[in-house]
């Protein structure tokens, strides 16, 4: 009775080339896609795509659909949804606003207080949710009106602004050379070799581990290789940043949230339950995860977030407008979902979300530099959207 | 006699597996020919096959069905051709009537209008046939398992089968409607509709098979004529793996000790009809070391009262009190429950078991993740030394602790499950149907598991219809009738008339 699958435990591990590129297509398809889309608007763009100046635009553009992305990924993977967002952006950053700017309050306040609030606003949705079983998407849409009429009364119709330079810094600055490069910056091009090495150290590490347990590990040539091109990428990223004005700020706020999020997720009990909660709500309760509790949290999480990014986003227009985020909402649902997220729950990674973000925010940039209008803009971004969810789909059953 | 159906050379791989492996099977027409093997040996996927849910293409070999070849691309082509396949997984709609359930997606209709009155009188007729004394318009999720089976079979026979596949239709029945679905299969066959029956219950299969499959390990072992001469179960084991079983149950001398559990005056009322009272009352107890079985009827409320005993999991308006080592535990909440020492191992694992999405290796830790982690980051080395452990253990038939437990066979899912738990070192661990659609030699394994956490100090509360498991397995049997226990008899007098005698006699009262 022993003797059945025991010589199947320890089965080859060392796959070939061909057959893990079969299984995880899905994986590398995603990065893969965003390259291409890339190397497409370079080209077409002649090159504009990734001078220093535009690429410095780029990050700036994207950094708070991104970091939207992030928490709104941990809500769809817990099974739920936020159309709320867009309007926590507006409201958060008019709330800044008249902080600031009317009753003078200081911006280190300001953005403990903006975040607190945010926070509550996630609280306040995710109550319903949770503990009463309100369908999220009745609730956030909900909470998409009441906080766009929020916005409109709080500024009075009238944009806000403009704010204190230590605020405005969040979004637009830049972080300062420590080495005193005249037109170079050296610090940016230290810190991206210095994340490169760290990244290196811990896949190297992991993949080590791996081995020597026995796990199914990415054949070698394909693992140098695909450390050697995101080394690549992040260096000469870092080089061309550093040319221009360094790295922003809030590429540094992106990069540590992106790391700390994916962390969790991967490797954390709390990332686990919150996949397990949107897998099958009722076998994770009978193991004792405390569902309600943490579909609570997905919601306050993603409403600091939410407050994060309004903050952000009026610090770059250095105005409040009643505008502000508007359908800020569906570019991060989009995100999510292009990066591989189920709509049933459960299924979603941060670093498929984020790349998500960047396909949008690739396509945005690109045809706002070919001169594409807004209208047929919407069309593109709608159709690719539904091709990648498509794709996604089909690989799946296969 | 000439075959109905002949399956040649079947060969199919799913990513890194290959289900079948140059599988023959020959169905002759109007007979019943059971199809049996060991959890994962293949035999769902076979049917799936057949039944055109892995269309042509996906597979390779042949079919021959009524003299022809047939490349079926759907279910559609199929069950045209009068192959009627009841899953392993009911595929019912819980919120519509059996009248909608029956002719769903084959409705009564006259330019999409549907004819109401013609479906009900057609229903009635059908549940007729199949023994079902249900009104056509009660909702589905109002029915147990054991009637929502008729109501499956009553929908096969609803389109013109001629060949009728069920794929373990008794596991969760119990033994008398089992009973009664098989001699319907009987009546069937006297009628010329032929079926391929797969079932772990190898009495049934000795019972009404005309001549059984074997497979192992994706291939046919081999094809037993029993009108030739009887086959008995131990020769169907024998094929099933590969040598004789002399024992269904471990041999196992219980250390009982003294009182470690208790529950007291347990009562629990109907989630939704606030005025029934499900659980009555219910005083037992378990001493370490013992094997405690909870006998009864589907539906007598077994499950029920251990789900509200498991953090108030099922029921409201829950009263009494539980105790471990003589002091009272709380077990409001499922975290509570198993952090003092509780576990419950569910009945139905798809819905309320298994995260199907995940891999194996994350279902086994799921419940005792801090069991794997250090500070809230998860060793991701010591999870898979863990999962793997039991996949060992357990003899969890899979490519590796990283396949999704959703494309695992039925039977391996519920050692996952039951590996969970395991992993979360419960000092009473309460099993409910802990070896349905398991094979005869994984239930041997999982009466050894058992037995060694008996003798290991705790205690096991075991629930379960199939009444020569509790005789074969527990120290002492309660009997539970109606929501209250009628009966505590001890392993020397039980017996299985014993314990009908006390739920008739208990159904009277
Ligand atoms: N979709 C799938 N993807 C990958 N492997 C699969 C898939 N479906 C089935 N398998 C594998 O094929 C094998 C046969 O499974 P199958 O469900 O046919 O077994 P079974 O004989 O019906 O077992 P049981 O008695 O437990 O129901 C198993 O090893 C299972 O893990
Ligand atoms: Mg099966």
């Amino acid at each position: 009775m022993d003797t059945r699958v025991a010589d199947d435990i320890h089965a080859p591990r060392q796959t070939s080339w061909l057959d893990f590129a079969k299984t995880h297509f899905r994986d590398y398809g995603m990065l893969l896609s965003l390259l291409a889309i890339m190397l497409f608007f370079q080209v077409v763009t002649n090159g504009t795509l990734l001078r220093p100046l535009n690429l410095t635009n780029l990050v700036l553009q994207n950094s708070y659909i991104v970091i939207m992305a992030l928490g709104m990924l941990l809500v769809i993977v817990a099974g739920h949804i936020d159309l709320s967002v867009g309007s926590i952006v507006g409201f958060v950053g008019g709330l800044a606003a008249v902080m600031m700017v009317r009753y003078g309050i200081d911006p280190v306040t300001t953005t403990i207080a903006c975040l607190i609030v945010g926070g509550l606003i996630g609280a306040a949705q995710g109550y319903w949710v949770a503990f009463f079983k309100v369908p999220s998407f009745i609730v956030t849409l909900a909470g998409m009106l009441v906080f766009k009429g929020l916005t409109l009364a709080l500024l009075g119709g009238m944009s806000v602004g403009p704010f204190p330079t230590v605020f405005q810094r969040l979004s637009s600055g830049f972080i300062p050379d420590v080495f005193g490069g005249e037109g170079f910056n050296y610090t940016s091009l230290f810190l991206g070799v210095a994340s490169v090495l760290a990244l290196v150290y811990f896949s190297f590490r992991s993949r080590a581990n791996q081995l020597k347990h026995d796990v199914e590990t990415a054949p070698f040539g394909l693992f140098v290789f695909k450390n050697a091109l995101l080394a690549v990428l992040i260096i000469s990223f870092c080089y061309l940043m550093a040319t221009y004005r360094g790295l922003p700020n809030v590429l540094i706020i992106m990069a540590v949230l992106i790391a700390l999020y994916a962390f969790v997720t991967n490797r954390t009990t709390i990332g686990r339950r919150i996949y397990a909660l949107g897998g099958n709500e009722k076998a994770a309760r009978l193991s004792g995860i405390k569902t309600e509790r943490l579909t609570f949290l997905t919601f306050v999480n993603m409403g600091v977030l939410a407050g994060l990014a309004g903050l952000i986003f009026a610090a770059r227009l250095n105005t409040a407008t009643p505008k502000a985020g508007l359908g800020f909402e569906l570019d991060v649902i989009a995100a999510v979902f292009i990066g591989g997220a189920s709509a049933t729950g459960g299924v979603g990674k941060v670093t498929g979300a984020v790349i998500g973000a960047f396909v949008m925010g690739v396509m945005n940039n690109g045809m706002s530099i070919l001169g594409i209008g807004i209208d047929y803009q919407q069309v593109i971004k709608g159709l690719v959207l539904l091709i990648a969810v498509f794709l996604d789909v089909y690989y799946k059953k296969k | 006699m000439n075959a109905i159906l002949e399956m040649q050379g079947i060969t199919k791989t799913f990513p890194g597996v290959k289900a079948l492996d140059n599988v023959n099977i020959t169905v002759k027409a109007g007979e019943i020919h059971a199809l049996v093997g060991e959890n994962g040996a293949g035999k769902s996927t076979l049917m799936k096959v057949l039944s055109g849910v892995y269309p042509h293409g996906s597979y390779s070999g042949d079919i021959y069905y009524d003299g022809q070849e047939r490349r079926f691309k759907g279910i559609a082509d199929s069950e045209e051709l009068g192959i009627i396949i009841i899953h392993q997984e009911l595929a019912l709609v819980p919120l519509l009537s059996i009248a909608e359930n029956i002719f769903l997606g084959n409705e009564q209709a006259e330019y999409g209008i549907i004819d109401w009155s013609a479906a009900f009188a057609r229903t009635k007729e059908l549940l007729k046939t199949v023994g079902l004394n249900e009104s056509p318009d009660t909702l589905v999720t109002n029915l147990g398992v054991g009637k929502q089976q008729l109501v499956e079979i009553a929908k096969a026979l609803s389109k013109k089968v001629k060949l009728l596949i069920l794929d373990e239709p008794t596991a969760s029945l119990n033994e008398k409607d089992s009973d009664a679905l098989l001699a319907l299969l009987l009546r069937f066959k006297a009628q010329g509709i032929s079926s391929i029956l797969i079932s772990h219950k190898l009495n049934e299969i000795s019972k009404v098979a005309d001549s059984i499959t074997v497979l192992r390990d994706g291939s046919t072992v081999e094809t037993l004529d029993c009108r030739l001469e009887a086959i008995s179960e131990d020769r169907i084991i024998r094929g099933m793996v590969g040598r004789t079983m002399a024992d269904r149950y471990p041999k196992h001398e219980p250390k009982i000790g003294e009182t470690i559990f208790q529950v007291e005056n347990w009562s629990a009322y109907h989630p939704i009809h606030t005025n029934v009272q499900v659980v009555k009352g219910i005083n037992l107890h378990i001493r370490r070391g013992e094997i405690v079985g909870i006998a009864g009827l589907m539906g007598a409320g077994r499950t029920e009262f251990a789900m509200s005993l498991f953090g108030r999991s099922y029921g409201q308006n829950i009263s009494g009190r539980v105790l471990l080592h003589g002091k009272e535990i709380d077990v409001s909440t499922v975290g509570k429950a198993v952090s003092n020492g509780i576990a419950y191992v569910t009945e139905d694992r798809k819905t309320y078991g298994l995260i199907l999405d995940e891999d194996i290796r994350k279902n086994v830790t799921l419940a005792h993740l801090n069991g794997v982690s250090e500070r809230l980051v998860i060793d991701d080395i010591r999870e898979m030394k863990v999962a793997n452990d039991y996949r060992r253990r357990l003899n969890i038939r899979s490519s590796n602790v990283f396949q999704q437990t959703v494309n695992l066979s039925g039977g391996n899912q519920q050692k996952v499950v039951l590996s969970k738990w395991l992993f979360a070192d419960p000092e009473i661990l309460i099993l409910d149907e802990p070896t349905r659609g398991i094979d005869v030699g994984a239930k041997y394994e999982i009466y050894t598991i058992i037995n060694q956490l008996a003798d290991a100090g705790k205690g096991v509360l075991v629930i379960s219809s199939e009444m020569p498991e509790l005789l074969g397995m527990c120290d002492r049997i309660y009997v539970m009738n109606e929501g209250a226990l009628i009966a505590e008899l001890d392993a020397g007098e039980a017996s299985q008339e014993k314990i009908m005698h006390a739920i008739v006699k208990g159904g009277r009262r």
